[in-house]
């Protein structure tokens, strides 16, 4: 075990990763030279490993895109990066036009083994352009993946898991718990399924779903209502898409009052399909109608401090709509 | 025209080249024909491009070199190596259609055996995928050339710029080719672009480029042989720009004669690279009529036969449907 930051933990997978295969090269705006990164995730990769295997593109998402894609047809297991999760979107041609189907449309002769990492999030005085959820543009294309850490030990262990998948893995990173969260984390070759939700707390009265920030405001919360005679259930998500329907219903099921966090808008956000799951699967479980609570529907996150406050879901929010749950 | 002594091909090459130049157009005529009486929804063209295609195939090492091709590229992915009957499954939507296995439209070309990289119907996202198959020839120290192709039309999207700025920066084995037709469907050159060439994109990223009649088999081939041969040697990529002719309507959905002058329609066989083509191999002394007639007549039947295969073959099963949508699956 050794103390690592959400930011080191990944870096450190990526480390592990590319020492273990040769064919796993990374590269993206201020990737590789010395700077490694505007937040320093891949700071040192290419005095360790190369210039070739580690080095920085033109400002040109689509390119990025397709450099992947086409790195995988030629067996490379390419690690792309978007500076923020905001700058997917001159991407999104090639996400969803090559790097989904490409297998699907050579039935397997061709294949997308790539991770594409983007940090996301708001809380950090972003603005609209650098605050972003933008996993729901992506949600729900057969063919992709998105997953999430919001723990350390999970950072390192999903990191590891996206690269080794043979599918394209959209690895969205939550700028915001980068350095904020610091725990002892495996130091040996410890990986996490690339599909599977995390129940990482166990309770009886409510059930909470969520991912990221607001999954760390929900489990500080928890301890509070703990102490009011309130024990939640909360479910890290993880595997954003596809969607780790077992492990959700169960949980849903468990509790029967279900509460949905996302930092994303309300409308159309991550949490909105999962609801429509638990209301088909667990409806005649349920002892309160599934609740969800999300940002406000402005098209972003917005600069000033009291809108930002305005918008982020906040752990106050989160503990109250848990309470307010638990006494229905 | 360039005599074609001055290519450097002998005779057989050369006899070899003009067969795929007649074969793109027959087996083309016979994808028309399946479309026409139902058989198949769909059918777009390479007629009038395939003098310039077979050139430019032709420069390459099929054994190792990659193709991203794009729609109207049935007659080079040919020379590649894939078979009459390869397409004819992929028009026809069979399961072992090597392109997709029946999952994409018709004239959408790959083949892993052959270096051919599948494509979407997304105009353009074939070019910054070249790039990433090229980068890995440097990653890996390998000598295969890329290349990839589109129409002058998607010329114009932002990713291809994308690409080529990419490639001059890495200096990346990639040879990228615009296939200038003139038209993108109904759309004439005036409202597509204002440069004078399309050529001219190339040295604006750093590399050479070279604008070719797609007409002149001698001058088209030259042309690439060069700039294959630079990029096998370290010097980077190359943009050719390949004029030709686009004989037939954008595809079998569309009827040009909306757009399309009568002039310039009743124009088009005096710029049919392959009538061009068979009066040099008559008049330069490489075939006889006689011996082109005969050489169709084996290329028919190859095609009826391949045609006859193809559609004995079996059809996907519905029960197939999420069968590779992810690695486990």
């Amino acid at each position: 075990m050794a103390m690592m930051t959400y930011l080191e933990a990944i870096h450190k997978g990526i480390e592990e990763e590319m020492a273990r295969d040769e064919k796993v090269v990374i590269f993206g705006e201020d990737v590789g030279g010395m700077k490694g990164g505007v937040f320093g995730v891949t700071k040192g990769l290419a005095e360790k490993f190369g210039d070739e295997r580690c080095f920085n593109t033109p400002l040109t998402e689509g390119l990025i895109g397709g450099l992947a894609v086409g790195l995988g047809t030629v067996g490379y297991r390419a690690i792309g990066e978007f500076q923020f999760a905001d700058y997917i979107l001159p991407a999104v041609n090639q996400l969803i036009s090559e790097a989904s189907r490409m297998r699907y449309r050579t039935k397997g002769d061709w294949t997308a083994p790539i991770t594409f990492r983007a940090p996301y999030g708001g809380g950090v005085r972003g603005g609209l352009y650098h605050s972003q959820s933008t996993e729901k543009v992506l949600f729900g294309q057969p063919g992709l993946r998105i997953v999430t850490p919001s723990s350390p030990r999970d950072a390192k262990a999903l990191i590891k898991a996206a690269i080794r998948c043979d599918d394209p893995v959209l690895f969205y990173e939550h700028k915001r718990l980068y350095r904020l969260l610091k725990e002892d984390v495996p130091e040996d070759d410890h990986v996490v399924p690339i599909d599977k939700a995390n129940v990482v707390r166990e309770g009886d009265d409510i059930t909470v779903i969520g991912y990221g920030m607001v999954l760390n405001h929900a489990l500080k919360a928890a301890e509070i209502l703990s102490k009011e005679g309130y024990e939640a259930e909360v479910v890290d998500v993880r595997s954003i898409y596809p969607l780790d329907k077992e492990t959700l219903v169960k949980a849903a099921k468990k509790t029967g009052k279900v509460l949905l966090v996302t930092e994303d808008n309300l409308e159309g956000s991550v949490m909105s399909e999962i609801s429509a799951i638990i209301a088909e699967e667990a409806l005649f479980d349920l002892d309160a109608p599934i609740k969800r609570l999300a940002g406000p529907d402005s098209p972003s996150m917005p600069y000033a401090l009291p809108l930002e406050r305005e918008f982020l879901v906040t752990e106050d929010k989160v503990l109250n709509a848990m309470r307010e749950l638990a006494e229905f | 025209m360039k005599k074609l002594a001055e290519s450097g091909l002998t005779k057989e090459e050369i006899i070899k080249a003009y067969r795929y130049v007649l074969l793109g157009r027959r087996l083309d005529e016979r994808l028309w024909q399946l479309t026409r009486i139902g058989k198949t929804s769909f059918n777009i063209s390479g007629q009038g491009h395939e003098v310039g295609q077979v050139a430019m195939a032709m420069a390459f090492d099929h054994d190792k070199d990659y193709f991203l091709p794009y729609y109207r590229d049935m007659t080079p992915c040919l020379v590649w190596g894939m078979t009459p009957k390869d397409i004819l499954l992929g028009s026809l939507g069979k399961e072992d259609d090597p392109s997709s296995h029946g999952r994409q439209m018709p004239n959408h070309y790959g083949s892993k055996e052959h270096n051919i990289v599948t494509h979407s119907s997304t105009v353009s996202t074939q070019f910054p995928l070249a790039t990433g198959v090229a980068y890995g020839a440097q990653l890996g120290k390998k000598d295969y050339v890329t290349l990839t192709t589109t129409g002058e039309g998607a010329a114009n999207q932002g990713e291809v710029q994308e690409a080529m700025n990419f490639a001059g920066v890495k200096k990346l084995p990639l040879i990228f080719v615009f296939e200038n037709n003139g038209y993108a469907i109904s759309v004439g050159r005036e409202e597509q672009y204002a440069s004078e060439k399309l050529s001219d994109r190339g040295p604006a990223f750093g590399f050479t480029g070279i604008q070719v009649d797609g007409h002149d088999f001698v001058e088209s081939y030259l042309a690439f042989k060069q700039v294959v041969a630079d990029a096998r040697n370290g010097k980077g990529p190359a943009l050719i720009e390949l004029m030709v002719t686009r004989l037939t309507a954008h595809s079998a959905d569309d009827d040009h004669s909306v757009y399309r002058s009568k002039e310039d329609i009743e124009n088009l066989k005096n710029n049919d690279g392959l009538l061009l083509f068979e009066k040099q191999l008559i008049d330069e002394g490489y075939l006889t009529r006689e011996q082109m007639k005969a050489m169709d007549k084996d290329l028919k039947e190859e095609i009826n036969q391949a045609t006859d295969e193809a559609e004995a073959m079996p059809d996907p099963t519905p029960d197939t449907i999420l069968e590779q949508v992810y690695a486990d699956k």
